[in-house]
């Protein structure tokens, strides 16, 4: 049984382990893996230490803390909608997290003003969308979408308001915003800590999250305290992802398409796909990132755009193939 | 050894006043079936005995104490619930379905141990089920995730069965040898309640019988007080025949 989970744990760390290192080494100056380990022990070139501890490195742990925090809080808020549709941002989180994002940039404000305003944006909105849903009655897992979806519309349009009447010299700064950009983060910890944190509260609790993906009378009839449950991933997606588009702007199709693509590959186990979600969303935003910051250098992609690139023929590619 | 027992239960049917209140109590050993036409309630009374529904007035009790009051999880080692329907979910293999039936047990940061894969595989081979263990339960036929739904009961070991027709979707053979399931559970000292549409089951495997009206009128009691073709005619408003097979009154429906 351990193995069972242990194996592919194993092969993901391998694995992002390697990406960091990766993200760590290419950029302007390319500098090999032996280097690296020498820089991280505190010897070698003071420049490269630099430019490695100080900007390669935080960086791309910020994307891996990003990637892993919407995978996690995608394959959440899947199971607690039951639908495989479900993403982080389908709440209308976004949307929220960037009318307060732009309206930062708007007045003119800067760094730490922006992404506070970002995410108390992706609160409210929340809380509006589950008030709503909750409505006279109780909220359904259906109503909760689509109240989530008609609310996403509404910051959409909003958004688009915004752009259209903002001065010319924001604009550049605000679509790379939208489309995510890992250049605004300052430290990783915060979300890192948090994406850790989250692992731990959340693998006991697996086997209720299981039961819970066979429908609320069905986790109730085996034990489940199942409206609790439901409140606990609703809070937690919630603000994994507030977190998450703080970070880095909002990013989409992680959270969607890497629990789905471990899903394809390992079963259905949440025991072993929270985990699994944290390690290979974050490897693929560290290579996104990657590639986002050497494919056109000196210029930047933005990473959005190159995880979907990544993403959707690998998820296609595997849902044709799979039974 | 446990025992359900309603106190003054009204159940809640939407847009029906009041009705019988129910004083029923389901001793280890019995086997009460619940017959009714579409309608009339049983499905939710089942739930509501499973602690999923509130009751419009009255209360469960399970072991002299309320069922709303105890734990979910106190309440899913001694009580299963068969469904009628099931929601699929993510795929999931006939196995790890049968396995869930062990979640009331085990503690948050338990894995699944031997014993317990071992109780989910004697479970899957008495419903005849063990050869599709590593199928995904969407591919499978109704009666085989029927009786993949009994076997997670089976695995959960509840000292009191609520099963939602236990018998839809299988074969003659397979009704017959699920009801000879539930009447060895009784055997074994536990109680088992079933809602039933083949009264012949009923007659046959039952030894008490509540029969609920569209109305909300409801009685109950032994089988052989209850299973009479005037009351069984009015209760389905369907003319009879009755005949004896083996011992026990077969009801066939004729024209009227």
């Amino acid at each position: 049984m351990l193995t069972r989970l242990g194996f592919p744990l194993s092969l993901l760390l391998l694995a992002a382990l390697a990406a960091l290192l990766l993200a760590l080494g290419v950029g302007s100056a390319q500098i090999s893996p032996g280097q690296i380990m020498d820089l991280l022990q505190g010897e070698g070139d003071a420049l490269a230490r630099t430019m490695v501890m100080e900007l390669r490195l935080p960086r791309a742990l910020s994307a891996f803390a990003v990637g892993g925090l919407l995978a996690v809080a995608g394959a959440l808020m899947q199971v607690l909608l039951r639908n495989p549709l479900a993403d982080p941002y389908v709440l209308g989180l976004s949307g929220g997290a960037s009318i307060g994002a732009l309206a930062a940039m708007l007045g003119g404000l800067g760094g730490l003003a922006i992404s506070g305003s970002a995410f108390g944006g992706a609160l409210l909105s929340t809380f509006l969308v589950f008030g709503l849903a909750h409505g006279s009655g109780g909220w359904t897992p259906s109503r909760l979408l689509l109240t989530g979806v008609v609310v996403a519309a509404g910051w959409g349009a909003v958004i688009t308001l915004m752009l259209a009447l903002s001065p010319a010299e924001r604009l550049p700064g605000m679509l790379y915003w939208l489309m995510g950009d890992l250049s605004y983060s300052r430290t990783p910890w915060p979300p890192l800590l948090l994406l850790l944190a989250t692992c731990v509260v959340l693998i006991p609790l697996g086997r209720s999250l299981n039961v819970l993906a066979r429908g609320p009378q069905q986790a109730a009839a085996l034990g489940v305290a199942v409206r609790p449950l439901e409140w606990c991933i609703y809070v937690t997606a919630s603000l994994l992802t507030a977190a998450a588009v703080t970070t880095a702007g909002s990013i989409g199709f992680v959270g969607l398409v890497v629990p789905h693509i471990l899903r394809l590959l390992l079963g259905n186990d949440q025991r072993l796909i929270l985990p699994a979600c944290a390690l290979a969303g974050g490897t693929l935003l560290v290579l996104a990132d990657t590639l986002a910051r050497t494919l056109i250098a000196p210029e930047q992609l933005p990473v959005g755009v190159i995880t979907a690139l990544l993403g959707v023929p690998t998820f296609l590619f595997l849902l044709y193939r799979s039974r | 050894m446990s025992v359900l027992a309603t106190r003054d239960l009204i159940i809640d049917v939407p847009g029906r006043e009041g009705g019988t209140p129910l004083n029923i109590t389901i001793e280890p050993g019995q086997v009460w079936g619940v017959l009714g036409p579409n309608g009339a309630g049983k499905t939710t009374l089942l739930h509501t005995l499973a602690g999923l529904q509130a009751p419009r007035s009255g209360s469960v009790q399970l072991n002299d104490s309320a069922l709303g009051q105890l734990r979910r999880r106190h309440v899913a080692q001694r009580l299963g619930l068969v469904f009628q329907d099931r929601q699929d979910g993510f795929p999931a293999t006939v196995l790890e379905t049968a396995l869930i039936g062990r979640h009331p047990y085990l503690s948050p940061w338990q894995m699944e141990g031997a014993d317990d894969y071992a109780r989910a595989e004697a479970a899957l081979e008495r419903l005849d089920a063990a050869h599709l263990r590593d199928r995904l339960v969407s591919t499978l036929s109704g009666g085989e995730r029927q009786r993949v739904a009994i076997a997670t009961v089976l695995t959960q070991a509840p000292n009191v069965w609520l099963a939602d027709e236990p018998t839809n979707h299988l074969d003659l053979h397979h009704q017959s040898a699920v009801m000879a399931l539930m009447a060895e559970q009784a055997a074994a000292g536990y109680a088992v309640m079933m809602c039933l549409h083949d009264l012949n089951l009923a007659a046959r495997w039952c030894d008490h019988v509540l029969l609920m009206y569209p109305n909300g009128d409801a009685c109950w009691g032994p089988r052989e007080t209850m299973l009479v073709p005037s009351a069984l005619e009015s209760l389905y408003r369907q003319k009879l025949a009755v005949v004896e097979v083996d011992g026990a009154p077969v009801f066939v429906p004729i024209k009227a």
